[in-house]
């Protein structure tokens, strides 16, 4: 007994172990006027994702002639944060919502919708550090409830350094403390990262251990994903098979 | 850049990638070189801190602005460095006056967190009525002329005006702030250097031009200080990296930055 406290010794904010991911809940088809649309809580973030479309672009010049395009939004809700923050986009903002773009565009068939527009909208009710991974995890939900035909799930999640350990699934007061954050975004069965950005101080070893241990992470996202999407949609087709 | 859908772009990436497998590139550069570096110091009078840097036909010019003003609620005893980036209407018959679209607010972002993960400066010691008064760094990135790889010729600007720097010194007197007639160096201790790639179908290129920009599947930059320590990433591009090819380029981008830094 004594021997096993030695080794946990470092314990972090909120008592997680270094590699533990914080308690996901993931809800889809959570709002009816949205064709497609997703609940999800990640740690104490509570964000909703609506998908609409395929559906005719406007203005029509932006259009593309042989894909769809995608159009993401990502907002935070001005009570989400502590100070209250202004609901204009900010340059972050902006930013979150083309990485979002570029996360989860490669795993959506956009070659079926010519001419059309899919919008993917995320409110961030409330924010708890690593809200960009958490969208990014309900909007995969979301475009499926729509469904949209994708070749992969996006699954994401953020690893990085605090006291010199590296950890996964960064809480805010990690977030904001901590030596370094790398949120990644990953594609399970195509083995791609779709998303990849770090702020902070890493060693080139240490950035190699952050997104392997991100991806370990977006394994387990993925699983929950399936689980939210089996609810609504029941047995996939081996369990039907099996039984 | 990248626009997948249009018909001279798709034309183009053919050739570009015919070129490719040859090893070499459009401009008869290997996967791996650079476009020649220039880099200018001092180029402006008004600017606190300035420079000028041309790598290949990409033109960035870049200007540092010192002054006060209020911290940021999070850090009340810290002075505070913004990035700001204009695309010129001249630098690109693609790039139209009006405000900031995603591409300069992310060049923007990618050049500040660079600057900001390094600690360039001590931002502690910029701090004037804590709470109240700081120093204010503007670093103001303009573009004016767009061949490709944006990031790394605007990190290259601002490292180099930074470095160059004379802040006003402004001293406290019973609660009163005045200005001085000393200028000091900012004491920047850090250099970052961001290196980009990007990927087209299987290959890796470094320092992309502005047609290669305009095809390529995904982007990866990665900035690098001195220690070999990486201060940020970003991920750009409707593509995806395999985990391997992420070590792949931040393996070229530890060799690059460090070339890159003798630039300087």
């Amino acid at each position: 007994m004594s021997s096993r406290k030695k080794k946990t010794k470092f314990k972090r904010y909120d008592g997680r172990e270094t590699n533990e991911l914080r308690p996901i809940k993931i809800e889809s088809g959570v709002l009816p006027n949205a064709d497609g649309s997703a609940y999800i809580e990640m740690g104490r973030n509570k964000i909703l994702v609506g998908v609409f479309g395929p559906r005719e672009m406007h203005p029509k010049r932006f259009a593309k002639p042989n894909m769809a395009s995608i159009r993401c939004r990502y907002h935070m809700a001005p009570f989400s944060t502590d100070p209250r923050r202004s609901p204009a986009p900010s340059r972050r903002d902006n930013e979150i919502s083309m990485v979002m773009r570029y996360a989860l565009e490669p795993a959506i068939f956009l070659e079926r919708y010519p001419k059309s527009v899919i919008d993917i909208y995320a409110e961030i009710l409330e924010a708890d550090g690593g809200t960009r991974t958490a969208c990014i995890n309900a909007a995969t939900v979301a475009l499926v409830d729509a469904g949209i035909p994708m070749r992969d799930l996006v699954a994401s999640c953020a690893a990085g350094k605090m006291d010199e350990k590296i950890i996964l699934d960064l809480g805010d007061y990690e977030d904001k403390e901590g030596q370094a954050d790398v949120p990644v975004a990953y594609m399970p069965k195509l083995g791609k990262v779709t998303l990849l950005q770090m702020d902070g101080i890493l060693s080139t070893d240490e950035l190699e251990q952050c997104i392997s241990l991100a991806i370990d992470g977006c394994m387990q996202i993925y699983e929950i994903q399936r689980e939210a999407l089996k609810k609504k949609y029941g047995l996939t087709e081996e369990e039907v098979e099996e039984k | 850049m990248s626009s997948r859908h249009n018909i001279v772009s798709r034309l183009k990436r053919k050739k570009i990638k015919e070129v490719i497998t040859s090893g070499k590139r459009m401009d008869g550069r290997s996967l791996e070189d650079y476009r020649e570096i220039v880099v200018k110091t001092g180029v402006l009078e008004k600017a606190e801190g300035s420079a000028e840097v041309l790598l290949g036909n990409t033109r960035v010019l870049v200007g540092v602005k010192i002054g006060i003003g209020h911290p940021f609620e999070d850090t009340p005893d810290k002075g505070v460095l913004m990035c700001n980036a204009e695309f010129t209407p001249i630098a690109s018959p693609n790039f139209e006056p009006g405000p900031p679209r995603e591409q300069s607010i992310e060049l923007a972002r990618v050049v500040d967190r660079g600057l900001r993960s390094a600690e360039i400066v001590d931002f502690s010691k910029l701090s004037l009525i804590p709470g109240k008064q700081v120093y204010l760094i503007h670093v103001d990135l303009y573009v004016l002329n767009y061949d490709g790889n944006l990031i790394d010729a605007s990190a290259l600007a601002a490292i180099a005006a930074l470095k160059v720097a004379k802040r006003p010194v402004y001293k406290v007197e019973e609660g009163e702030i005045k200005l001085t007639k000393r200028k000091q160096s900012l004491k920047v201790r850090k250099t970052p250097v961001a290196v980009t790639l990007v990927k087209i179908d299987d290959t890796l290129l470094v320092d992309p031009s502005a047609d290669e920009e305009e095809v390529m599947d995904a982007r990866l930059t990665v900035t690098l200080d001195e220690d070999e320590n990486v201060c940020a990433i970003q991920k750009s591009g409707s593509e995806g990296f395999t985990p391997d090819e992420i070590k792949k380029c931040i393996k070229i981008a530890l060799e690059k930055a460090a070339e890159n830094r003798q630039k300087l």
